[in-house]
């Protein structure tokens, strides 16, 4: 009887057998790696705003406070989208010619408000209060990053729970004092951790068995 | 030391019958077994067994689709029901696959003879349990298209399972059985492949065969490595047996519920367990030694040992019943006293009466020889068997969580249609599977057997 399998039939089963275990480990490093890409994540990808409204321009050049616009950023969940009223505090003043406020023109002539494109979405299931972490010293920065700095909003962080987890097992790595939470060019300090954890002290940050706790954000 | 008095005769001298009927060669085993895959013609009972077998498998798919649709909600489950036919069916599929890896794994180590022609289907029907098993905790969930999450994997949440929590080990259990399992059973089957490879008459019979060979020669160093790695499986595989229907039995006992937390339940549903899996192991092996008229391989000697097993299992399962039931009296809890008679008393009596007379009751025939020699008493005894498994599992469930602490939240379960649709979709995916089994590979182990016909014919050919 003439065999069935050439010799070569042992180098394919080899390679067949490993291929297919390496197969198996690239997916999976794969599939790894694609959750945590910005393609998933929507990190570090600029939104397009209905008015082409600069962050860069108001902070860095203007020097406006973030709670000017965000008035309730300290007190309440949501930080706040200003109404076109505060736009026109100033604006009803300078660059009332300038076609890129022809929108904000036009929704506080109308009343019809400006329908901003959302850039940081968290998921619906997860609670998040903003007052809470200005009032224990996270600073705008340790989330948002240098808006300072950006001509449109992104964002820089990716939102998934182990992001918000890295803090919330060890606050003392990103917590400041309070006066600086609105300092954008706040840079942790060499003794970050030393600093970190008597703020935490001070502040009374709650445990991490509290902060870690399933009810803490899922409510 | 008394002497006199009557000399009785002794029990051993009746003749038991052999594991191999004699007058076999090394030829003619290998013949008849690897003939069943090789050389019969499609027969019409088992396109008809096969059919069937489809039909509900067809069945199954169908009311698994409207189940990922529209939710778990076509079930009758509800609080405080939440449990239902789902969970019973599922500790049901896992305890028949345990009679397998018992034939397979302990017997060998115990070096039993009578194992070598059973355990090549019995592993079989484990496998095809524990997939059919294996279908429920996924079908169970409200949100099955998450149920990697129970694995531990490096995800985006950073948060592990429940490591405490009994759901959890299942996972680890069951996942852990079916592999060993499987590679046990393909390991077994290997010089088989070879055989079946060598003996195929088409090419492409002789292609598939080959692969699924792995180029086994049956050269001494092959024998020898695989003997080696046969015992280390069955010493891997041994454990089993007792841990996964433990776990399964923790996913109740660690509950405060009563009926559900007591401690005898690990070894009662191990006991359970060996009990339904040879029944099973009955009620496929009957018909299968006469369709195929393999009597001279499984033979009486066979059956009756499967039978005392059964006896003996049974036995154990009805002494947890009985230390349940005197458990919850000795306690003197009111809510566990009040279980008890619920249970014997309340809506759901006639799942209690039934499991009694189907696992404690009937079996007790067993004890009788004659009824032990009975091909008919004892398909009928398996049959029987199984059906009261499968009630014990529905009561544990079900009478538990529909008289809760609480008079407030009590509540009633009852199937529907598609709880019976997946319950009957899996037995169809098991009969279509084992059919399937039947046709394609040898379903006794070809050269075991030929291991067993120097000692029954004192000689090779």
């Amino acid at each position: 009887m003439p065999q069935i399998f050439h010799p070569s039939t042992n180098t394919i089963s080899r390679v067949t057998v490993f291929g297919a275990l390496a197969i198996v480990i690239i997916l999976l490093a794969a599939i790894w790696a694609y959750v945590r890409s910005s393609f998933w994540t929507g990190a570090d990808v600029e939104k397009q705003q209905p008015v082409q409204f600069s962050h860069k321009h108001h902070v860095s050049d203007d020097g406006i406070d973030c709670r000017y616009c965000h008035i309730t950023v300290e007190t309440s969940a949501f930080a706040g989208i200003p109404p076109v009223k505060t736009c026109m505090n100033c604006h009803s003043e300078i660059f009332r010619d300038s076609a890129y406020l022809a929108p904000v023109f036009e929704s506080y002539r109308t009343g019809r408000p400006i329908r901003w494109t959302r850039v940081h979405q968290l998921a619906d299931f997860a609670y998040f209060h903003h007052g809470i972490h200005i009032n224990k010293g996270v600073g705008c920065s340790t989330c948002h990053g240098r808006v300072d700095q950006m001509p449109l909003v992104r964002q820089v962080v990716s939102l998934q729970m182990e992001w918000c987890l890295g803090c919330h097992r060890q606050p003392e790595l990103y917590v400041r004092p309070r006066d600086r939470v609105f300092d954008m060019e706040w840079q942790s300090p060499p003794d970050q951790i030393e600093q970190g954890k008597k703020l935490v002290q001070l502040y009374k940050i709650r445990s991490v068995a509290a902060l870690t706790s399933c009810s803490t954000c899922h409510r | 030391m008394a002497t006199e008095g009557p000399v009785l005769p002794k029990p051993a001298e009746r003749p038991r019958p052999p594991v191999l009927a004699p007058g076999y060669t090394f030829a003619s085993v290998t013949d008849k077994i690897s003939s069943i895959v090789l050389a019969q013609p499609q027969a019409m009972p088992w396109m008809a067994g096969f059919g069937i077998g489809f039909l509900l498998v067809m069945l199954l798919f169908f009311s698994i689709g409207y189940l990922f649709f529209v939710g778990v909600g076509i079930w009758g489950i509800n609080i405080p029901v939440a449990w239902g036919f789902a969970i019973a069916n599922f500790v049901w599929w896992i305890g028949i696959g345990h009679a397998g890896t018992l034939i397979s794994a302990i017997l060998l180590l115990l070096n039993q003879k009578w194992r070598t022609s059973i355990n090549r289907f019995a592993e079989a029907m484990t496998i095809f349990a524990v997939a059919c098993a294996g279908l429920f905790p996924i079908l169970h969930l409200g949100r099955p298209w998450f149920f990697y999450w129970l694995f531990p994997y490096p995800g985006t949440f950073q948060v592990w399972p429940q490591f405490r929590s009994p759901l959890v080990w299942d996972v680890f259990a069951v996942s852990t059985y079916f592999t060993v399992s499987l590679i046990f059973w393909y390991a077994g089957l290997m010089p088989d492949f070879a055989t079946l490879r060598d003996r195929a008459l088409t090419r492409t019979k002789r292609i598939i065969y080959g692969m699924l060979a792995l180029g086994w020669r049956g050269s001494v160093v092959h024998w020898e490595r695989y003997e080696m790695m046969y015992l280390l499986l069955a010493g891997l595989a041994t454990p089993l047996v007792v841990s996964v229907h433990t776990i399964v039995s923790f996913d109740f006992a660690t509950s405060i519920l009563p009926g559900w937390h007591s401690t005898i339940f690990p070894p009662y549903f191990v006991a359970g367990a060996i009990y339904s899996g040879f029944a099973m192991v009955l009620t496929i092996a009957i018909p299968l030694r006469v369709a195929y008229d393999l009597k001279d391989f499984i033979t009486m000697r066979h059956l009756d040992n499967c039978a005392k097993v059964m006896l003996a299992t049974g036995l154990i399962v009805a002494y947890g019943y009985a230390a349940e039931t005197f458990m919850g009296w000795y306690s003197g809890n009111l809510h566990e006293k009040f279980m008890l008679v619920n249970r014997a008393f309340g809506p759901y009596w006639f799942v209690f009466w039934g499991l009694i007379l189907c696992n404690v009751i009937v079996p007790q025939a067993l004890w009788l020889r004659r009824v032990r020699q009975s091909v008919p008493l004892l398909f009928l005894l398996s049959l029987v068997i199984n059906l009261g498994m499968w009630l014990e599992r529905v009561m544990i469930v079900i009478t538990s969580l529909h008289r809760d602490f609480l008079p407030t939240s009590w509540g009633m379960y009852a199937p529907t249609r598609w709880d019976w649709a997946v319950l009957f979709g899996t037995i169809g995916l098991f009969v279509a599977l084992m059919f399937l089994f039947i046709r394609f590979l040898p379903v006794i182990s070809i050269f075991e057997m030929r291991a067993l016909v120097e000692e029954t014919s004192g000689g090779s050919d």
